[in-house]
């Protein structure tokens, strides 16, 4: 599998399709996309680069333990539904500011984190068993 | 007034648990200095708290909190009166104390930033249970006690010991939780309400319910597990194995208190039958004699101590249940003097240790003039335990034998047995406090002398608040023991006791108390003997018997293990897939609903026919495949197939998913595929084939059928109208599949990504343990050469 070509070419296209997640991750609320699925494509970026350049490059490169990840991912999804605490409003129910960051109204929810929270759990648990199974030839 | 801000509350609450989050971090940069900022955590909730007294010292009830789930009736809100606020500061108040304690008494340890998160997470939770008006929350900060328990308890997880300390409080503690829930759910079910305060008023409902004794059984079930009373008493004193800190935590304020409140919180409510008039005063009569005699037989201070507060808890229960509002003011006395006398003897138990390198009180003396702040927090601490003025300790005793003493048979038995364990009680807070420190100088592993302030704050602030407390006792129990002994007895109740002694029998029963310690202090050798010789006559204890039925049920899932999962992958799959089948065809042979043969369009498009030949293509692939690498990838097609429909019938988020998860599981099973060492023909007879091949056409033209009959269906559009008209209104967004899964149904989502991350780990340790057995997993890359069978 790791052809110089590939090898080559999977840095800039594990960026990209980072990138991309992200960007999917952020117009789910309007637009196809979304956590789920932006956490699936990045999953998949990662496992891209895990093939191409081996696992190690990958475990540096994301810093964090990929199950630390999720689990962060996790407690942001909760604590998304715990804000609802504060404005009285049952638990998970979605609260949205319009703040105006130079003269373009942004909208952010708890959703939003919510999202987040969700698209870091799938990056998390599906690379974790996929960098788990491609370090076979030295665990 | 700002302490009834419902915001503020809620957040004074969360600020343990805050404060845990940030404590490794601090305890990086500030080492044990860290102590000192985190304890304005506790802090800062003994001060807000301190802001409800004035009201409840009204016998008022504060209630306040937020509504969660309305429609389960699940909501977050609190119910402070005069046993709640009274189980606060002592928790708050203690704890703040605890962790400047544990700052200097694990000073350099390696792991003092996870101990001070344990910590503040144990008093988060205790905080909840406390203050908890529904249901659920009691219940949920219940359970959350005893995990966080078991992480102080096992916290030296090194030791062997630890573990099994920390298992054994989990399992008692925790199985005493499901217990609880139970009970609860059948009070539920029986008043129809999930608020305590609601509860309060509807004692006549349960105790006239022909359920109610299942409810007291289920919910004295918990609360005994918690407050280790005799039988289930054994796992406090091993839980003796977590470091001082936590016990002296665990004894003082917290945890084995929590069954104590749960009793004291729902005597208006249980109380007042001969049921609960019989349980609980046999009950806690027997442990209280129980723990004072194994108290005896020890050395070890902290087991000393651990075991009278086995006994201490049996008083405070045998109280509760004893009936009289005298008892009840003498249970709320004996509480808050407990908490106090006990909190310090552990720091005590934990500084003599420290600085002298052992806790045996045979190898331990004369450390009078080499530690003397402690030897004042000591001896305060043990005339208080030994109900003597003029320490709080004392009006506690009086007002217990003002409890107990009458002519009838049944109140001399507790009399005898309160004069028995007291004394016995005495006899050890003196053995602590006197042995160690007075006679001959001994040498010591560690030459002894004076803690750090950091060690001695905490014992000689709880001893001196004891003796303020009993001076001042007409405020304390303005402030503190009537709000309290009203909460419990649920009628107004106002306490008197104060230090000067009335003549009458109350004087006497505590002279004969005092006589009966002094002449077993003074044969306490020959008296650990007899108890020890007891002891192993009979030879057996619930400590092993808890053993036995951990090592009984490992042998019980080991069988049915056995039975279940014989370890074949073939069986399991074969198994699974035929009840697949069954589950498919069985509802539409039931019914006789088989769909109708579909019909060809007339109309398809030539991009429509196009998906499905590539869907044919690839399925003569997988079939014709040689290799499995080849048969997984044109799996695939199979997928991509599907995903190509949804986006030309306009699902676009669907196909994407689909495509993504499609990759995805053609990555991972090649990676899977690859791992296993499998041969490279097939070896599997003509019968097994036959069978394979009967299974898996049942599962495919069942699913066939079964999509068929589904398509066939008419259309329910009332859910996509749903959706379609109020994903805008509601929830700000366009895209309707997005808006369900993170906005309509949220929490459903919450639960999902639990599942994923949980299924992460699962599949994590699978491949470790896997990889940990022998060598590695696997030694050649190439799944076609047969490997030899491990």
């Amino acid at each position: 599998m790791r052809t110089v070509i590939f090898r080559s070419i999977a840095p800039y296209l594990t960026s990209l399709m980072l990138l991309f997640s992200i960007f999917v991750l952020l117009r789910g609320h309007n637009e196809p996309g979304g956590g789920f699925i932006g956490g699936l494509i990045a999953a998949s970026a990662l496992a891209i680069y895990g093939i191409a350049c081996g696992v190690a490059p990958v475990r540096r490169a994301i810093y964090f333990h990929p199950m630390g990840i999720s689990a962060f991912g996790l407690l942001m999804g909760t604590v998304a539904g715990v804000l609802s605490v504060f404005a009285g409003v049952p638990f998970m129910t979605g609260l949205w500011v319009y703040p105006n960051l130079f003269g373009v109204e942004i909208a952010l929810s708890s959703v939003l984190v919510f999202d987040i929270g969700v698209y870091l759990v799938v990056v998390g648990a599906i690379s974790s068993i996929a960098l788990a199974l491609e370090e076979r030839d030295r665990d | 007034m700002s302490a009834a801000a419902p915001g503020t509350t809620f957040i004074i609450l969360m600020l343990p648990f805050l404060a845990a989050l940030i404590a490794p971090w601090l305890t990086r940069r500030l080492g044990h200095n860290a102590a000192w900022l985190l304890a304005l955590a506790p802090l800062a909730i003994f001060i807000h708290f301190l802001g409800f007294s004035a009201e409840v010292a009204n016998r008022e009830i504060v209630t306040g909190g937020f509504k969660w789930v309305p429609s389960y009736n699940v909501s977050f809100s609190w119910l402070i009166d005069g046993l709640s606020l009274t189980f606060v500061l002592l928790i708050s108040g203690i704890g703040a104390l605890i962790m400047l304690y544990s700052g200097g008494y694990l000073k350099g340890h390696e792991n003092l930033g996870r101990f001070f998160s344990f910590m503040l997470l144990f008093m988060g939770a205790m905080l909840g249970l406390v203050v908890s008006d529904s249901f659920l929350m009691l219940f949920v900060f219940w359970e959350l006690t005893s995990i966080t328990s078991f992480l102080l308890i096992g916290f030296d997880h090194t030791r062997e010991a630890s573990r099994r300390a920390a298992l054994q409080a989990l399992v008692v503690t925790g199985g005493g939780g499901l217990a609880l829930l139970a009970g609860l759910l059948v009070i539920w079910n029986i008043t129809g309400v999930t608020q305590l305060s609601l509860l309060l008023i509807l004692g006549d409902d349960l105790r006239l319910s022909p359920f109610y004794l299942l409810a007291l059984l289920l919910v004295l079930g918990g609360a005994f597990s918690k407050s280790a009373q005799f039988p289930l008493h054994f796992w406090l004193p091993n839980a003796m194995e977590a470091p001082t800190p936590v016990s002296a935590f665990l004894h003082s304020a917290t945890m084995v208190k929590a069954g104590v409140y749960l009793l004291m919180r729902l005597n208006p409510v249980l109380g007042d039958t001969v049921w609960w008039e019989t349980i609980l005063p046999v009950f806690g009569g027997t442990t209280l004699i129980v723990g004072t005699l194994l108290a005896i037989r020890q050395t070890d201070l902290k087991l000393m101590l651990a075991y009278t507060t086995v006994s201490s808890l049996g008083l405070l229960v045998m109280l509760t249940g004893f009936g009289s509002d005298y008892a009840i003011s003498a249970a709320v006395l004996y509480l808050v003097a407990h908490s106090l006398f006990k909190g310090a003897l552990f720091m005590v138990a934990g500084l003599i240790d420290h600085e002298a390198g052992t806790r045996d009180v045979t190898k331990l003396g004369g450390l009078r003039t080499a530690m003397p702040i402690t030897f004042i927090a000591a001896m305060g601490a043990a005339i208080s335990m030994g109900g003597l003025p003029p320490f709080f300790g004392f009006l506690a005793k009086e007002e217990v034998y003002y409890a107990l003493w009458a002519t009838d048979p049944w109140s001399l038995i507790f009399t005898l047995v309160a004069i028995i364990g007291n004394g016995l009680m005495f006899v050890i807070g003196f053995a602590v406090a006197i042995k160690p420190f007075f006679g001959p100088k001994v040498e010591t592993p560690k030459h002894a002398h004076e803690g750090p302030v950091l060690l001695w704050l905490g014992p000689l602030t709880l001893t001196i608040v004891a003796l303020i407390a009993a001076i001042l006792s007409p405020f304390t129990h303005q402030m503190i023991s009537s709000p309290m002994a009203s909460a419990v007895a649920g009628t107004p109740e106002t306490v008197t006791i104060s230090l000067i002694p009335h003549i009458g029998a109350a004087l006497a029963l505590s002279l004969v108390t005092v006589v009966f310690g002094v002449l077993v202090y003074l044969k306490l050798d020959q008296a650990r003997a007899a108890i020890d010789r007891v002891l192993i006559a009979i030879g057996w204890g619930p400590d092993r018997g808890f053993d036995q039925f951990i090592s009984g049920i490992v042998r019980l899932s080991i069988a049915v293990t056995r039975i279940v999962q014989p370890g074949k992958l073939d069986v399991y799959m074969t198994v699974t897939f035929v009840m697949i089948a069954i589950a498919l065809y069985a509802p539409m042979a039931w019914y006789g609903e088989w769909p109708s043969m579909p019909v060809w369009p007339a109309d398809a498009q030539f991009h429509e026919l196009a998906v499905f030949a590539i869907a044919l293509v690839g399925l003569g692939a997988v079939i014709y495949a040689r290799d499995r690498l080849t048969a997984i990838v044109s799996l695939g097609v199979q997928g991509f197939a599907v995903a190509l429909l949804f986006m030309l019938f306009g699902a676009p988020d669907l196909s994407f998913t689909q495509f993504m998860v499609e990759t995805l599981a053609v990555v991972i099973l090649a990676l899977v595929m690859t791992r296993l060492r499998l041969s490279a023909s097939d070896h599997r007879s003509t019968r097994d084939k036959l069978i394979d091949m009967s299974v898996s056409l049942a599962c495919g033209t069942g699913f066939g059928l079964y999509l068929l009959s589904v398509t066939q269906q008419p259309f329910n559009p009332y859910l996509s109208e749903f959706f379609a008209a109020y994903s805008k209104i509601v929830a700000h967004g366009t895209n309707v599949v997005n808006v369900i899964l993170v906005d309509f149904r949220g929490t459903d989502t919450l639960g999902e990504i639990a599942v994923v991350m949980v299924t992460g780990l699962a599949v994590l340790s699978l491949i470790r343990i896997r990889s940990g057995f022998g060598n590695a997993a696997v030694a050649d890359n190439d799944p076609d050469q047969r490997e030899e069978a491990r």
